[in-house]
């Protein structure tokens, strides 16, 4: 046996060798072992070490985040392992050291070009770019935004008719989060229902931050000014870490805190609790509105209705007793007027009413009593 | 040749030791853990609207009485011991504006979630959105929750404090007391939630970013 690096001899047919012997057929030998090992590595990948990846299921969004690193996972794995199985195989088959005594091995035939290898080379690459491009793009915009901020008027939204809005207000170096349906309360800590539909508005009252749900798969840029809004639908009770994603002052990395996914009982009680609790100071908070406009060289600055918005909607409505409030701003004074809808303490159905008193006056009708 | 490269070098390492020490640099560390054996802490801090000390006067700063010595320091690095009731006094020197976020106005993780005025009566909120009750400073841990508003002083009394450390006998100032327990060791930063760095970009620059000033660590030890 001589000469067996390069040439085309081992592609179709069965090549001999100069004592007769039959040649082994490197390259059917590299797919081989290239497609078993591709086989077995995507199996073991998505079905054991897939489910655990990062960020979890706890979200519709954060299962789609995983979903979508674990298909771009089992595509890309085989094409590393081609190489790899080439790489070793090359390495252990035809080192120098194997051929020692039996001429050189490096001087084999000139190596041509194959155009079908070529045209097939190009095609699978290109089709499995453009199908990661297409698959990519899709799974980022379709299912609501896919957990990433959209701006204030969001193209792609939940079909769902009952939304929680939270609203997360970013400071340096503390995330704050308010309630509209639970009277504007503002909290130290985000908790939320499971099997909800959540839209997360996210403002900052200074510079740039980024609110990164991480659990949750959410991700929106808080901007001063702007009503950034980030859809999700929860599926698990469990913890949450919330930080500060994008570089906001020196004590950025103290920028985080721990919100909770509970039952829809338990958040619905906690959402009472909480208001009430809070009454005394919510009615000093300025009436609920989706932006902040905030003084650069001071303390001061005032909430401002910049976008137009209702504070309410139609679907926007999680555990609202008055629901579809209206800021109108004028140039001196803020008022509100609303068109509102009740619904009962776990939120399961509701009737048409009016009212027009501020979002901070609100008074809760949850089965019949009055909070 | 050999002198001009021996002087490059001789300022090179001038240069990088300069850096250094000011990189490396930090407050000093004011010990309330040692020698504890059970029983409360008691903390005595000031805020000051011109610290009048260190490499910028002008700053508004916290300054800490020493257990030992009882003489004001300025830093922020506090040591204290781990699940132990802390009893905070705060003479707040400074003059107050309204709140960015009325939210920082209300009193939350304290004992009992209240704190107590200069006149002996607790209270759990300060509406800062009026000019009858501005808001100078706050003392905030978020990690452990704990936020105490401190009402602001007029700045037109002859007894206003200009530059620090002011003396609470006989200086304009709004005594606030408070208690909390410590948890488990750890570093909590604590800070100012009002913006109270003038004449920098929202107020959040300057001492509200520099440590010894309006920031800060608990530094719980075991």
């Amino acid at each position: 046996m001589s000469q067996v690096v390069g040439g085309d001899g081992a592609v179709g047919s069965v090549p001999v060798d100069e004592q007769g012997g039959r040649r082994p057929n490197h390259v059917w030998r590299i797919v081989g072992i290239w497609v078993v090992l591709s086989v077995v590595g995507d199996l073991v990948f998505w079905f054991v070490a897939g489910p655990h990846v990062p960020p979890g299921t706890m979200t519709t969004t954060a299962s789609g985040a995983q979903f979508d690193f674990n298909v771009l996972f089992v595509v890309a794995l085989p094409v590393i392992l081609g190489v790899w199985t080439y790489l070793v195989y090359a390495i252990v088959m035809w080192r120098a050291s194997r051929w020692v005594g039996e001429g050189d091995p490096v001087r084999g035939p000139t190596a041509r070009s194959n155009l079908k290898v070529q045209v097939a080379w190009i095609v699978t690459t290109t089709i499995t770019v453009l199908a990661m491009f297409v698959f990519g793009t899709v799974e980022l915009i379709v299912p609501a935004g896919a957990g990433g901020a959209e701006g204030p008027n969001p193209v792609w939204t939940p079909a769902s008719k009952s939304i929680l809005p939270i609203q997360v207000i970013a400071q340096q170096w503390q995330f704050t989060y308010r309630y509209p349906t639970f009277g504007g309360m503002e909290t130290n800590n985000l908790i939320v229902p499971n099997d909800t539909t959540i839209a997360f508005h996210v403002t900052s009252l200074d510079v740039i931050h980024s609110f990164w749900a991480y659990q949750l798969g959410v991700k929106a840029d808080a901007n001063p000014s702007v009503d950034d809004v980030a859809y999700t639908k929860t599926r698990q009770t469990g913890t949450v870490t919330i930080r500060c994603s994008e570089l906001c002052g020196i004590w950025h990395g103290a920028m985080f805190d721990y919100g909770k996914v509970v039952s829809k009982a338990e958040f619905m009680k906690w959402g009472i609790a909480t208001e009430k609790a809070l009454a005394a100071n919510t009615k000093n908070l300025p009436p609920f509105a989706w932006t902040y406009v905030p003084d650069a060289n001071g303390a001061s600055g005032v909430y401002a209705d910049t976008s137009g918005q209702a504070p309410y909607s139609k679907t926007q409505k999680y555990g609202a007793t008055k629901a579809a409030q209206k800021i109108v701003k004028s140039p001196t004074t803020v008022t509100t007027t609303a068109t509102a809808t009740s619904s009962t303490a776990t939120a399961t159905s509701a009737t048409t009413s009016t009212a027009t008193s501020a979002i901070r006056k609100l008074t809760r009708q949850a089965s019949g009593t009055t909070l | 040749m050999a002198i001009v490269l021996g002087m490059f070098a001789v300022v090179l390492v001038l240069v990088v030791f300069a850096a250094m020490s000011f990189v490396g640099s930090e407050p000093a560390t004011v010990d309330f853990a040692s020698g504890h054996h059970g029983g409360s802490v008691t903390l005595v801090a000031q805020t000051d609207g011109a610290v009048g000390t260190g490499a910028h006067p002008t700053w508004v700063s916290y300054q800490v009485k020493t257990p030992s010595t009882h003489k004001w320091v300025h830093t922020t690095l506090w040591q204290l011991p781990e699940h132990t009731k802390i009893n905070v006094t705060i003479y707040q020197f400074d003059s107050g504006g309204p709140l960015r976020n009325q939210h920082w106005g209300q009193v939350t993780g304290t004992d009992g979630t209240t704190a107590t005025r200069t006149t002996g009566t607790t209270f759990k909120i300060i509406n800062g959105t009026t000019s009858k009750t501005p808001i100078g400073h706050t003392f905030t841990v978020p990690a452990l929750g704990i936020n105490v508003p401190l009402m602001g002083v007029t700045t037109s009394k002859k007894n206003f404090c200009t530059s620090g450390p002011c003396t609470p006998t006989k200086q304009l100032n709004h005594k606030v007391t408070f208690s909390f327990t410590t948890p488990g060791p750890g570093n909590y930063h604590f800070q100012c939630f009002i913006p109270c760095g003038a004449g920098h970009v929202f107020g959040n620059g300057g001492p509200m970013q520099t440590l010894g000033y309006m920031g800060g660590f608990l530094e719980v030890m075991a």
